[in-house]
């Protein structure tokens, strides 16, 4: 499996980090090393053994779905870059 | 007279509780280290006013007679834990500036048993890096030094393990995804312990991997390291996999006598290649465990080799999700933008100058892995060599190994620089020997056990059964006594 420079636009723009068009080949090249240490894990035998979810063999517990927190718009704004009015500001989204 | 910052957290209990010492002056002791020691760039906030605060009340609770053991106790808490009012920003500028209006439940918890904080410690940007030099605040410095060369204190507690041994705290926290905790450790000649996976909360603690991350503490003695897991460690609901069983006195199970244990001694981890200094150790450190009683068999971990491709999948995987968050919306840096530019050229710009290169490119590969067409072929690929993995430990452990002994890194400390211009791969491989343990949820401890040809510190890492600590702690205490490593970096900051 090979990346080029396309490939390596596309997984940018998935993962919303722009990258100058003139970077994109030397990230492809870094994408194609790390890719080809990753495709050891080929040798393995897998067949028959389950994805691992978690580590420790415990069923997530439950909880009452209760309200136990909240009413902290001042906290939750506090670090916020831009807000108007008791809302996070962003560029106009909808016309 | 020795300095009150040279005091281990034993030590200084004991002092603190015969009143020889109150909490002040040990904490304005560390805080003059901590003025005189910026060449280290280890403390990348310092907060003295708190420190002194926390430490009057700490002197106060110290009257009574059931003090905790870390009461009055000066830390270093790395910049990846959230502390309320005080910068975290895991040593990334896409945080910058970030105040939390929370305390993580660790260093909550740490406060509860009456810890002083000194200030937030430098590490690598979101814990990724082997060297601490993808810090947003600049490098951390070994306090070791052997030539004219700045050589890293590892990564990424590397601010952590550089302010441990120059004596600027007692002791730090620490967190450990594929072996931040274990290998900064072996490389200042400090003891740090990584826990089983679900022993300390999550809450607060700024996400890597989640499935991988655990925090520890880093620590001058595996003494010490006994009595800060304990205050560190416990259930808490507001971390679904933070598992509820009791916390043992793990200092009370450092009897020294390790007679009739089995240990466990992995051929795989015997790399070609390995430096001769490393496999002497590894070699001496068996001698040690065999002279204390202890029973060494050979075992097999036969997957030990695709755990680091392993990692390379699900660490960044598990990154991408996590930091999809740091968006310039809700909290820290946002970029500037041009006229025109909507919610896309928001994420897109803030994201590129708020991450740092390491952070991109493994935001990039967990993208990648996760991607519709990809996902089998790798993301759930490595979930299963995972698996094996873990059985592997699983059957070794089932077949009556109490503990497995390994080097804790491939070499000692390199030069600041030395690795940074090597391609990325070639800095992945310090987790080699580590890396399996987050894999498979296990405890695993570096103790300091010897010093290479120039004069070093090196580590071997005891690796324990889940929930095992205590016992993994006694083994290590045990190969402490029997190293005898006392060295400390001569003073040149």
């Amino acid at each position: 499996m090979s990346i080029d420079a396309n490939t390596a636009a596309k997984v940018a723009k998935l993962a919303r980090i722009e990258v100058e068009s003139q970077d994109l080949g030397a990230l492809a090249k870094e994408f194609n090393d790390i890719l080809g240490f990753i495709d050891q894990l080929n040798e393995v035998d897998v067949d028959g053994i389950e994805p691992m979810t978690s580590v420790t063999p415990q069923k997530l517990l439950r909880r009452n779905d209760n309200i136990t927190d909240g009413d902290k718009q001042t906290s939750v704004l506090k670090n916020a870059p831009l807000s108007r009015e008791g809302f996070y500001a962003v560029p106009k989204v909808v016309e | 007279m020795t300095n009150l910052n040279n005091l281990t957290i034993a030590e200084a209990r004991d002092k603190l509780k015969s009143k020889e010492i109150t909490s002040l002056e040990l904490t304005h002791s560390c805080l003059s280290a901590i003025d005189a020691a910026d060449e280290l760039g280890a403390f990348v906030h310092k907060t003295p006013e708190l420190a002194l605060e926390q430490a009057k009340r700490a002197d106060e609770r110290l009257k009574q007679e059931n003090a905790p053991d870390m009461c009055g106790i000066p830390l270093g808490i790395k910049d990846i834990f959230c502390t309320k009012g005080v910068n975290s920003q895991a040593a990334s500028r896409i945080l910058e500036d970030f105040k939390p209006e929370y305390e993580s439940t660790v260093s909550q918890n740490l406060l509860d048993n009456g810890t002083v904080m000194l200030g937030k410690l430098n590490m690598d940007e979101f814990a990724m890096g082997s060297s601490n030099e993808t810090s947003v605040y600049g490098n951390a410095v070994n306090p070791w030094k052997v030539d004219e060369r700045e050589l890293t204190p590892g990564g990424s507690s590397g601010g952590s393990a550089a302010a441990v041994a120059a004596d600027l705290c007692l002791a730090a926290t620490g967190t450990d995804t594929g072996g931040s905790i274990r290998q900064p450790a072996a490389f200042t000649g400090i003891v740090g312990i990584k826990p089983t996976y679900g022993r300390c909360s999550r809450w607060g603690v700024i996400a890597f991997a989640s499935s991988l991350d655990q925090a520890g503490p880093m620590t001058k003695t595996v003494r010490d390291g006994a009595i800060m897991l304990k205050a560190m460690a416990g259930n808490d609901p507001k971390d679904s996999t933070s598992v509820n069983i009791e916390v043992p006195n793990f200092e009370a199970m450092l009897t020294g006598d390790i007679k009739g244990k089995r240990i466990g001694i992995p051929q795989e981890y015997r790399l070609d290649g390995m430096p001769s200094e490393i496999e002497k150790l590894w070699l001496d450190g068996t001698e040690m465990l065999r002279e204390a009683g202890a029973k060494i068999e050979n075992i097999s971990l036969p997957h030990t080799k695709y755990a680091l491709p392993a990692y390379y999948v699900i660490a960044p995987a598990e990154a991408s999700s996590n930091l999809a968050r740091y968006d310039g919306v809700r909290y820290g840096r946002r970029a500037a933008l041009s006229s025109g530019d909507g919610i896309n050229e928001l994420y897109e710009k803030t994201r590129a100058e708020g991450f740092g290169p390491e952070v991109k490119r493994r935001v990039m590969i967990g993208t990648y892995v996760l991607s519709a067409g990809f996902y089998d072929a790798y993301y759930n690929r490595a979930r299963r060599v995972r698996a094996l993995i873990k059985k592997d430990f699983d059957e070794v452990f089932a077949n009556g190994i109490d503990a497995i002994l390994t080097p804790a890194t491939p070499s000692a400390a390199f030069g600041l620089g030395e690795m940074s211009e090597a391609d990325p791969l070639q800095m992945y491989l310090n987790d080699v020997f580590t890396v399996t343990v987050n894999l498979a949820g296990l405890p695993g401890v570096s103790v300091p056990a010897g010093v290479d040809k120039s004069g070093l510190p090196l580590g071997l890492q005891v690796i324990g059964r889940p929930w095992e600590e205590g016992d993994m702690l006694n083994i290590a205490h045990s190969l402490e006594q029997s190293a005898g490593f006392s060295s400390k970096p001569l003073k040149w900051w």
